[in-house]
């Protein structure tokens, strides 16, 4: 196909697309004022929810459930084979490594990203607001970035080359320059190095957007009562610790969640800049090896499912989370 | 001589230093991304994209890369190609879920059902759900429909439109009623006594006044899907290559040198940095009014 066909058939599709849903929501009121007043009344919300409730069961919920029943099945999801696959799993001899990477991830990512977003959130309200808009928007670019690309731009960080050759990654000349050993950096995981390179990436994508939710919650934090602190005597430090930051406990909370549901999905960085070699992947890494690679749904399912019970925590802690706010309203 | 330095205070000179400085660090990476791409590969291949910063006079400056990778008719290009396919496939997924989730949020608001607290609870739980748990199944679903109904779904755009739309949809509707919530009931129930149906409600006055979020809204799922990779790959995948994809497989190349994906690379970067400067400011507004009140 040629790109001009692509264009115009790109087009009409995306017409078709918006036109359609648009039709569904015109035709389910035209249906529902059809039926006796007093019905109206009671169903008038399937008209607005219905679509929306469509998709959620047949792409997300049912899909969900599915999932975990695969997991008892085979590769080709054609045969029950019971716990088979969970035991291959945890007798595989990757699969702790796996779940270890993944422990460092929820360890390190989420924490570092709230910390630097502090940083950045507190010294650039100090600012007056050209500088800070300009600092904050440098800062908030990468989270536009892909992950891919962004493993390209690292990818020219972390590049190591053959012996004898001149260094053409950042990281490698710079020890070299100072007098060290240049080394393959991604394929070394002596105390998981090349781990915590790929949390690098991560962390300069997502600092930004801790910073900006961070920073605007530390704005929203009452100027008296850090008047009334800097009035008793309290340092910068101690106001900061004792009184901006219990104020703010409910975003830091929330950039936590968000960063750590993202950690518990992620996979592109490391597809992308080791496939998962070296001990450096994670379970929804290895879920797209074991399905794409392995092709081999029931462990992939399997995979999931571990996966799944990693999150179930933070699931309830979502709900508990918008429960609480729904009662401050 | 005190004037100055209360004028020096005043400007945050150390504060300002150190941000420099942090800040510097923070750009560095996509500044090496975009200084590579505009080197020959011999350049590339033998030296660091830091020497070119160094010694910029001395240094051949080309566009070759972008050339290359621009041109459909090498299997290393075909940027033109993924670049339309990303389109055609990020605008539908980003207003397909928000004319989708704003329908629903509406109803979550301003309507009473049967069970509308649980709904929105598991709404809520669903946010945290990751697609891989989601995946396989779906694609069964896609090849059962193909299979009985002979409509064929996956490897096309609306694969993912599907996909991105109902993944989409628990967060929208949650930001959409949060914002839906704070709009005055009694507007609406003036309108409802003046005799409008909630259809028309829902399009005249909820629609046009939820505008601040709808429109932040779909800057974050316009990024999103921008840069997915892993819908992209295992709904549409080399069928409409997007560039995701695309970049994996030059990032993939082993021995080809580091210029063709820093190229590409930065062709996939314009779109979103340019949304990214131009609506910034929404951007920002989104982001606080959605999950900090």
């Amino acid at each position: 196909m040629s790109l001009l066909d692509n264009i115009v058939f790109g087009l009409i599709s995306v017409l078709i697309g918006v036109g359609v849903s648009y039709g569904v929501y015109y035709l389910l009121d035209r249906a529902v004022s059809l039926l006796p007043k007093k019905t109206q009344e009671k169903i008038r919300f399937l008209a607005f929810v219905l679509p929306a409730a469509v998709l959620v069961t047949v792409v997300l919920l049912y899909p969900l459930v599915d999932t975990i029943v695969l997991s008892f099945f085979n590769n080709y999801s054609t045969k029950f084979v019971g716990f088979d696959n969970y035991v291959h799993l945890f007798t595989s001899q990757d699969f702790f490594g796996i779940l270890f990477n993944n422990f460092l991830w929820i360890a390190f990512v989420p924490a570092v990203t709230v910390s630097i977003g502090l940083l950045f959130a507190t010294l650039t309200n100090r600012l007056g607001p050209t500088r800070e808009r300009i600092f904050k928007s440098l800062v908030f670019m990468p989270m536009s970035i892909s992950f891919i690309s962004a493993s390209t731009i690292w990818g020219l960080f972390y590049e190591s080359v053959p012996p004898g050759r001149p260094e053409i990654g950042l990281v490698n000349a710079a020890t070299k320059a100072l007098g060290g050993t240049p080394q393959a950096l991604l394929s070394n995981d002596t105390f998981h190095l090349n781990s915590f390179l790929l949390m690098i990436i991560v962390i300069w994508l997502q600092a930004g957007f801790s910073m900006v939710l961070l920073s605007s919650a530390i704005k929203g934090v009452p100027e008296e009562t850090v008047e009334a602190a800097k009035i008793d005597g309290a340092s910068t430090r101690q106001v900061f610790f004792r009184i901006i930051l219990p104020q703010i406990r409910g975003t830091v909370m929330s950039v936590f969640i968000t960063v750590l549901i993202l950690v518990m999905k992620i996979f592109d960085v490391i597809l992308a800049m080791t496939r998962g070699d070296h001990n450096t992947s994670v379970l929804a890494m290895e879920f797209y090896h074991q399905f794409v690679t392995a092709d081999d749904a029931g462990r992939a399912s399997a995979v999931v499912c571990v996966l799944l019970v990693l999150i179930a925590p933070l699931m309830w802690l979502q709900i508990r989370t918008v429960k609480h706010q729904e009662e401050l309203r | 001589m005190k004037k100055f330095f209360r004028l020096l205070g005043k400007a945050k000179l150390g504060t300002t230093l150190f941000l420099t400085l942090l800040v510097t660090i923070w750009t560095i990476p996509t500044l090496g991304l975009i200084i590579t791409s505009l080197r020959t590969k011999d350049e590339v291949d033998n030296s660091g994209w830091w020497t070119a910063v160094f010694n910029p006079l001395g240094q051949q400056w080309s566009l070759d890369a972008y050339a290359h990778v621009l041109d459909g008719v090498s299997n290393k290009g075909g940027m033109l190609e993924a670049l339309v396919n990303t389109l055609v496939i990020t605008i539908p997924a980003t207003i397909l879920p928000i004319l989708i989730a704003a329908n629903a949020a509406y109803a979550f608001t301003f309507l009473n059902f049967k069970g509308k607290e649980i709904y929105f609870s598991a709404l809520v739980g669903l946010m945290v759900i990751p697609l891989q748990a989601a995946l396989v199944p779906i694609l069964n679903v896609m090849a059962w429909v193909n299979r009985n109904w002979h409509i064929h779904i996956a490897g096309d755009y609306p694969a993912a439109w599907l996909v991105h739309t109902a993944f989409a949809l628990p967060l929208a509707i949650y930001i959409f009623r949060n914002y839906m919530l704070t709009l005055p009931v009694a507007l609406i129930e003036a309108a409802r006594v003046d005799g409008a149906s909630y259809y028309q409600i829902f399009w005249r006055m909820i629609m046009p006044m939820s505008v601040p979020a709808l429109a932040s809204f779909a800057i974050f799922q316009f990024l999103w899907v921008w840069n997915d990779y892993l819908i992209a790959f295992i709904f549409v995948g080399e069928q409409k290559p997007v560039m995701t994809y695309k970049i994996n497989l030059l990032l993939g190349q082993y021995g080809d040198g580091w210029l063709n994906v820093t190229a590409a690379s930065f062709l996939s970067l314009l779109v979103p940095l340019a949304v990214f400067f131009s609506l910034q400011r929404f951007f920002v507004r989104g982001l606080t009014a959605g999950s900090v009140k």
